[in-house]
C-alpha cells in the first residue's frame, strides 16, 4: 500500500483525519529526536539548563501521545477502518507508545546530564555520545520510512539494533573495567550505565516501530520471527 | 521548532446545554407529541446548532422521525396528533398560529429515505420549487440549476442530459437530485430522514461526503438507523429511546465516552 492510497477514500473527511494523525506522529517524532540530540549534548556539556529544559518538554511529548491515541480511538469508533486503514491506526497508536518511551529515555538522558560528573571523568561519556548518536540516526531513518511508508527502509533500520546491541556491551565492558580500577568511581559509572541501558532501550523501540511500519506496508506481523523468515517476508508481499 | 498546535486541531464539542442563541438553529423546549392517546415524544428539550450535522439515533420507534418532522410540522398532516412545547427557529415559535407553514417548510426542506423525484426533466425536478416561487427569468433557472446541483454533487454527471427524465438515474443519483432540488431554494435548514437507507454502500458514501459538505451552507439535521453512519457524518448525535432523549453531545463524545448506561448499550449492540 502507497502512502497515495491512503487519500483515496470517498469520504474527504476520513482522508483528512488519517492525513492529519500521521502528520501529528511525525510531529511528535521530530520532537522525540530533538529531545534526543539535546539529551546527548546536555550530558556532553554538562548543561544542566539544556538538561532542565528536555524535562519540562517531556510533558510536550506526553502530551503528543494522549492526543494521538484519542484520535486513534475516535477513528476506530467513528469510521470503522478495515484492511489497509486498520493496520495504519495499529501501528499509529503502538508506535506513539514506543516513541513516549523514547521520550522517556531522553529524560533519563538528562537527569544524568544533572549528576555532578567529575571533570575528570569525562573520557567515560564519549563512548557514551557515540552510542547517543547511532541512536539518533535510527531514530531518524525510523520517522523517514514511516512517513514514507517504505517497508525495505524500515527493514534495513531493524538490522541496524544489533549495532547498537554490541556498541552497548563494549560500552559496558569498557565501564566494568573503569570501575575495577578505580571503586571510588562506581557512583559516577553507574549513572552512565543506566544512561546507556536507556539508549539501548531506544534502539530496541526504534525496531519496534520499523516492525510496525512493515506491519503495514506488509500486512505481515513480523515480531519475534528469526531473520530467515523475515526476509522470506520481505521478498514476497502485496505492497 | 515543533507545532504544537498540531495538537490542538481536534475541535473540542460544543456546550450544546449551554449553546449561544445566536448559535442555535432550532430550539426545542419541553415537546410533548400524542398520536391519539399514545405519547411519542416526551418532554424532549435540546438546542441544534447552526452550520453543523446533527443526528438522532435509537431503535425503531424511538421518536427520532416524530421529533425531525416536527422540525417543519409534517406531523400537521397526521389528523391525530397533538402538540405542546415549543421548537423555535430563529427565535420564533413554528407552532405560533401565526406562522404559514407553506413558508416554514421553505426555510426548513426535507429529503425522505426513497429518491422521491417528479416524473419530469432533471432540470424541471430542481427547478420546480423556484417555479412555485414564480421564478421565470431563464437564467436564473438556469443558474439554480447548476449551483444546486454542484453543491449536490450531481452537476459532472448529469449536466449534458439535463432534459433526460429523472426516472433514468441511479437510486444514489436519484437521491442527490432530490437533495439539489431541496437546496435550490435555498432553505436554512435540511431534514434527512434516513436518506441512505435505499442506497448501495459506495452511492452512500457519496451522499455522506455531500452531507458533509452541506454543512457549509446549510444546518443539517439526519435521522439515521444505521448508527456508524452517524458516527462518520455527525458533529453532534442526540441518542432517543421511547421518545425521551437519553442522550445528547458532540459525536465524538457520545462515540467514544457516553455518559448513559442506555446509550453505550445501544451503540455497542447490546440492546435496541
Amino acid at each position: 500500500m502507497n502512502k497515495q492510497n491512503l487519500k483515496r477514500h470517498i469520504s474527504g473527511q476520513f482522508n483528512s483525519e488519517l492525513e492529519n494523525i500521521r502528520h501529528q506522529v511525525l510531529a511528535m517524532g521530530g520532537l522525540i529526536e530533538q529531545q534526543l540530540s539535546d539529551a546527548i549534548s546536555a550530558i556532553h556539556h554538562l548543561d544542566s539548563n539544556l538538561a532542565h529544559q528536555i524535562i519540562k518538554n517531556d510533558q510536550k511529548v506526553n502530551a503528543f501521545e494522549v492526543a494521538i491515541d484519542q484520535q486513534c480511538m475516535r477513528i476506530i469508533a467513528k469510521r470503522q477502518p478495515t484492511a489497509g486503514d486498520l493496520r495504519l491506526i495499529f501501528a499509529i497508536s503502538k508506535t506513539v507508545t514506543d516513541l513516549e518511551r523514547i521520550g522517556d529515555s531522553a529524560k533519563k538522558l538528562a537527569n544524568v546530564a544533572l549528576e555532578k560528573i567529575d571533570q575528570s571523568k569525562k573520557p567515560l561519556l564519549v563512548s557514551l555520545e557515540n552510542l547517543g548518536r547511532q541512536c539518533i540516526e535510527m531514530l531518524h531513518q525510523v520517522l523517514d520510512s514511516f512517513a514514507r511508508m517504505d517497508a525495505e527502509r524500515a527493514y534495513l533500520v531493524h538490522g541496524q539494533d544489533a549495532k547498537i546491541d554490541q556498541q552497548y556491551e563494549k560500552l559496558v565492558r569498557e565501564l566494568m573495567t573503569y570501575m575495577m580500577e578505580d571503586p571510588r568511581s562506581i557512583p559516577a559509572i553507574m549513572e552512565v550505565m543506566w544512561a546507556a541501558r536507556a539508549l539501548e532501550r531506544v534502539g530496541d523501540r526504534v525496531q519496534n516501530i520499523a516492525e510496525y511500519v512493515i506491519y503495514f506496508v506488509k500486512g505481515q506481523d513480523i515480531r519475534h520471527l528469526d531473520e530467515q523468515q523475515l526476509s522470506e517476508i520481505m521478498a514476497s508481499g502485496i505492497s | 521548532m515543533i507545532n504544537l498546535d498540531l495538537l490542538k486541531n481536534v475541535q473540542p464539542g460544543l456546550d450544546l446545554a449551554n449553546l449561544p442563541i445566536e448559535q442555535r438553529a432550532f430550539t426545542i423546549n419541553n415537546l410533548n407529541l400524542y398520536y391519539g392517546d399514545k405519547q411519542a415524544l416526551t418532554n424532549v428539550s435540546m438546542a441544534i446548532p447552526k452550520g453543523q450535522v446533527t443526528a438522532f439515533i435509537g431503535p425503531s420507534g424511538c421518536g427520532k422521525s416524530t421529533l425531525l418532522r416536527c422540525l417543519n410540522r409534517m406531523n400537521d398532516l397526521v389528523d391525530t396528533c397533538r402538540i405542546d412545547g415549543e421548537i423555535l427557529l430563529d427565535q420564533h415559535n413554528i407552532y405560533d398560529k401565526s406562522v404559514d407553514v407553506a413558508t416554514l417548510r421553505r426555510h426548513v426542506g426535507m429529503v425522505f429515505q426513497r429518491p422521491n423525484p417528479f416524473p419530469k426533466s432533471i432540470y424541471e425536478n430542481v427547478v420546480y420549487g423556484l417555479r412555485l416561487q414564480g421564478v421565470k427569468k431563464r437564467s436564473v433557472l438556469d443558474q439554480a440549476v447548476e449551483e444546486s446541483l454542484q453543491g449536490a454533487a450531481l452537476w459532472k454527471e448529469v449536466k449534458d442530459r439535463l432534459h433526460d427524465n429523472a426516472f433514468g438515474l441511479s437510486g444514489g443519483q436519484q437521491q442527490r437530485l432530490v437533495i439539489a432540488r431541496a437546496i435550490a431554494i435555498k432553505p436554512k435548514v435540511l431534514l434527512l430522514d434516513e436518506p441512505t437507507s435505499a442506497l448501495d454502500p459506495i452511492s452512500t458514501l457519496v451522499v455522506e461526503e455531500l452531507i458533509c459538505e452541506l454543512k457549509q451552507k446549510f444546518t443539517v439535521v439526519i435521522v439515521t438507523h444505521n448508527m456508524q453512519q452517524a458516527a462518520r457524518v455527525s458533529d453532534n448525535t442526540a441518542f432517543m429511546y421511547m421518545g425521551e432523549l437519553i442522550e445528547y453531545s458532540d459525536t465524538n463524545t457520545l462515540f467514544t465516552t457516553p455518559a448513559k448506561k442506555q446509550t453505550e448499550d445501544y451503540i455497542t449492540g447490546r440492546y435496541g
